[in-house]
């Protein structure tokens, strides 16, 4: 029989409440109950983690990066939206 | 553990083909000389991928084989607290290699490949591995020089171009340091042994050093592979990390109290750094090409769990696939 290789899973971990879960990596695993084990055991052996998000590599809509300038473009010529770019008098520029 | 530098060439490797294209790479070389990263699904040229693919996989085939050589010695732990400790430091073993595995396969080549390469002894591992450990005190001596010699030449892979492979590299870096702190523990505990014991302490280091030293690679008007310095894989060269790893081991050893295997050993005051002996690369190169001590026996023993866990591998799948479509029914 042509075995099949272990669907791959990207791994996300919340290292302590309060912080988002952050990705760490993935793994291989034949269903999603296999995937928290096998992330518990490569990404949490010195108490990395409090929580575990596991999803299939395939499931994941991402942007792309040739794709980048065009997408992120919008954004540039807008500094208006940052602090910095109102000056206030010096008394009151700490607000 | 455990990279050597490895830049050793192994067969082809298959994934996908992007043009190359000068504009792109322009774009690429000015990231790199920015010290910007290279992420996954970046345009890169396909040399510098497949430059990665090797090496990346070949650490992480090191990190799984050099399971092997200390696996060996669970079951003869000395103590209920020294096989704990060891247990633990072969399960890293096993953890960095998924690590590596994983940034691997983000260059477009898929794990049974890799697993595939080394099976077949196509791809090469670090050498260190196809030494046998042939006493107790050498699972001290492989947590001291070789994870040390490791850590050395792992450290500045951490800052290395690719981001999935940098971003491994911290991961493993970190639980490193334990590694070499655990052998040098265990060497402290028996040189406070018996005369028998220091014996096998000294035994354990004249074997293993000349390997240590030569895990950083052949010198550098050696290495074939140049433009890993060029694309910000290799940061420090083989013949530097060597002679920083040289220097830092000399004080261990005499705090440890034991000799290092190497007459010509010596402060050289006008180059601020150790002198030591020329390095034999013929054996070296016998042994990455596959005629070490134990080459035959590690490749039969990945082969044989390879085989052994078929039946779970698949297993697991079949079930999955059975849960899955019941479920579709059900809902």
């Amino acid at each position: 029989m042509e075995r099949k290789e272990w669907p791959l899973w990207e791994i996300f971990i919340r290292s302590r409440n309060g912080l988002d879960h952050k990705h760490c990596g993935s793994v291989h695993a034949p269903d999603a109950r296999m995937a928290l084990q096998v992330a518990r055991d490569v990404y949490t052996r010195r108490m990395e983690g409090v929580s575990i998000w596991a999803v299939r590599a395939s499931d994941i809509v991402a942007s792309d990066p040739d794709a980048k300038a065009e997408l992120f473009d919008p954004a540039e010529d807008k500094i208006y939206r940052h602090p910095t770019f109102y000056q206030l008098p010096e008394e009151v520029n700490h607000m | 553990m455990y990279t050597q530098s490895l830049s050793i060439p192994d067969g082809e490797v298959k994934g996908p083909r992007k043009l190359e294209n000068p504009e792109y790479l322009a774009e690429f070389n000015a990231k790199i000389d920015a010290g910007d990263f290279i992420e996954a699904k970046d345009w890169m040229p396909e040399a510098y991928r497949k430059t990665l693919v090797r090496q990346i996989s070949q650490h992480a085939h090191s990190e799984i084989v050099g399971m092997l050589p200390e696996g060996n010695w669970i079951t003869r732990a000395p103590s209920l607290k020294r096989k704990a400790i060891l247990l633990a430091k072969v399960q890293d073993e096993g953890g960095h290699g998924l690590y590596l595995y994983a940034a691997a396969e983000t260059l477009g080549v898929s794990r049974d490949e890799l697993t595939e390469a080394l099976l077949s002894g196509k791809a090469k591992y670090s050498s260190i591995f196809n030494y046998p450990t042939l006493n107790w005190a050498d699972i001290g001596v492989i947590g001291w020089l070789v994870d040390g010699a490791a850590i050395m030449n792992q450290i500045p892979l951490c800052k290395c171009s690719y981001g999935p492979y940098a971003r491994a590299m911290i991961r493993v870096c970190k639980e490193e340091s334990f590694h070499q702190r655990q052998g040098y523990d265990l060497l402290l505990q028996m040189m406070k042994g018996t005369e028998e014991q220091r014996e096998m302490v000294q035994d354990a280091v004249n074997r293993w050093w000349l390997p240590s030293i030569m895990m950083f690679g052949p010198h550098d008007k050696d290495s074939i592979h140049t433009e890993t310095a060029r694309w910000g894989i290799k940061r420090i060269s083989n013949d530097d990390l060597r002679q920083k790893f040289v220097d830092a081991t000399v004080k261990q050893a005499e705090v440890l109290g034991i000799s290092l295997p190497d007459p010509l050993l010596k402060w050289n005051a006008e180059r601020g750094h150790y002198d030591f002996s020329p390095i034999d690369w013929d054996e070296f190169w016998n042994v990455v090409g596959g005629h070490g001590q134990c080459n035959v026996d590690r490749l039969a023993a990945r082969n044989k769990a390879w085989a052994e866990g078929a039946w779970v591998r698949e297993a697991a799948i079949v079930h999955a696939e059975k849960q899955a479509a019941r479920e579709k029914v059900a809902a």
